[in-house]
């Protein structure tokens, strides 16, 4: 629970006007996005922000999208998209049809990611990826396709270390500053909003991803959104979590078995 | 051996040449020092556990890296994990986040200093050290406001001097000292309550 009273009470509004539901977001990080928005915004005090988006819809959708966008990379955490590829590829290889779900995916790059590398094992082809974010803004850049051209360097070098079987630039075109990734990737991917803290179960999954999400929420949310995961999943599906994240604090913990430990990859057992 | 007990948490915060210096300040803790110790070394994304495996190697206390939620705990010191920041929660909790880099660094010190002293406030003691940037700056600001202790190494002793000058610079640094005395200092804090040292 957010012990601020000032921020609690901003938070429980906002619950109360829009929906939104923050009041289970680990307190340390969304007060810093919140400080960091009134700052950028010349916002004096939690009760001029609360003035500013309580009773404008369109500084409230501003507000939303600048504090939910979370930083992502392409195969950022290289060792995990090896292990996938050695772990999980050849199991998901036995489903006639495989559906994916990447769980709070930000402006895409993990989605580009998965899909380079399911069309390097043959999968892409027979895959739906369904890739969803809280923010729309984000989701938009996701759906376009597009990212700086300064990235590329460190973005190939990640892809090389990920096992990439390809030149990394037969994905993507560049143009100015921007690169611009290869459409065909894009044609089995849906991209749709979905708040992890407040919606339900849309489909059922081979695999799940949701990295560095979960690290923004307190316990009791990590543990409702890991039940969602596990009602989301087939059984011996697959759960893929950011590096740093875990199933310690899940009340489904014990349906899950490690399947790589040291890079967060879970199957459903029971 | 007279043990500090005025401070809930200490955190420092150092950049390039922060190894031999924390070397230098961690050998002297016992295994049961009674004050959490976080630590926020500048590092590369690539790096997992390194430095925490060369420090436990001279160090008696215990030195870890710290995971997301965990419960601060007496007796170890902890490390912020290469490319994610360390925030402090309330509850006495740690938390991660992936949020952008600030002071171009992922950990940054101002992250840590400024959730920290909204935790502990005077009951915090924030250290500077070595680095060629100037992050934990405003962090000490911070913790100087909300009633904590704050030190700088004493510039002309650090591989590079750029951070503790930052940091004394914003005129909210209450001693700047070497490294024997800021190990001195973690053990008997109540030697140096006098106020300013320089």
């Amino acid at each position: 629970m957010i012990v601020n009273e000032e921020f609690r009470q901003f938070l429980e509004s906002v619950r109360f006007v829009y929906g939104y539901d923050f009041t289970e977001y680990a307190e340390a990080s969304v007060v810093r996005r919140i400080r960091a928005f009134m700052e950028s915004n010349k916002v004096g005090s939690l009760k001029d922000l609360g003035i500013m988006v309580l009773k404008d819809e369109t500084a409230f959708e501003h507000f939303i999208q600048e504090i939910t966008v979370n930083v992502t990379e392409m195969f950022r955490d290289p060792l995990f998209y090896k292990s996938l590829r050695k772990n999980v590829v050849n199991r998901l290889a036995t489903y006639p049809f495989i559906k994916v779900w990447i769980a709070g995916c930000s402006t895409g790059e993990e989605v580009y990611s998965l899909a380079i590398l399911f069309r390097e094992e043959g999968l892409l082809d027979r895959t739906v990826i369904y890739a969803t974010d809280i923010n729309q803004d984000a989701l938009q850049k996701a759906k376009e396709g597009i990212c700086s051209i300064q990235s590329m360097k460190n973005y190939t070098e990640n892809y090389l270390k990920a096992g990439g079987k390809n030149s990394f630039s037969d994905y993507y075109k560049a143009k100015y500053n921007s690169v611009l990734w290869d459409k065909s990737l894009r044609q089995n991917i849906v991209f749709s909003v979905h708040n992890l803290a407040m919606d339900k179960s849309f489909n059922e999954f081979q695999l799940i991803l949701c990295r560095n999400v979960l690290i923004y929420f307190n316990q009791s949310l990590q543990s409702k959104v890991i039940t969602l995961f596990y009602e989301s999943l087939c059984p011996f599906g697959f759960l893929g979590l950011g590096n740093k994240e875990s199933l310690l604090f899940a009340e489904k913990q014990r349906s899950f078995e490690e399947i790589d430990k040291k890079e967060k990859i879970f199957m459903k057992v029971k | 051996m007279q043990i500090n007990n005025a401070y809930d948490a200490i955190v420092i915060g150092t950049s390039a040449g922060g190894l031999y210096a924390l070397m230098h300040i961690l050998q002297q803790l016992p295994a049961d020092y009674p004050v959490p110790v976080i630590v926020v070394q500048h590092r590369s994304k690539d790096e997992r556990a390194l430095l925490e495996e060369v420090l436990q190697q001279k160090c008696d206390i215990r030195i870890k890296q710290a995971d997301e939620k965990e419960p601060i705990q007496p007796g170890i010191v902890y490390f912020a994990p290469p490319d994610y920041h360390l925030l402090i929660e309330s509850n006495g909790t740690f938390s991660l986040s992936f949020d952008a880099p600030v002071n171009y660094a992922r950990p940054s010190i101002d992250v840590l200093f400024e959730t920290a002293a909204e935790v502990f406030k005077q009951r915090l003691l924030g250290i500077i050290l070595t680095g060629a940037n100037s992050d934990g700056a405003s962090g000490i600001k911070k913790i100087s406001l909300l009633g904590g202790a704050t030190i700088a190494q004493q510039p002309e002793t650090a591989d590079y001097p750029e951070m503790p000058r930052a940091a004394i610079n914003t005129g909210y640094v209450q001693h700047i000292l070497d490294p024997d005395a800021i190990g001195d200092f973690l053990l008997h804090p109540e030697n140096k309550n006098d106020g300013k040292t320089g």
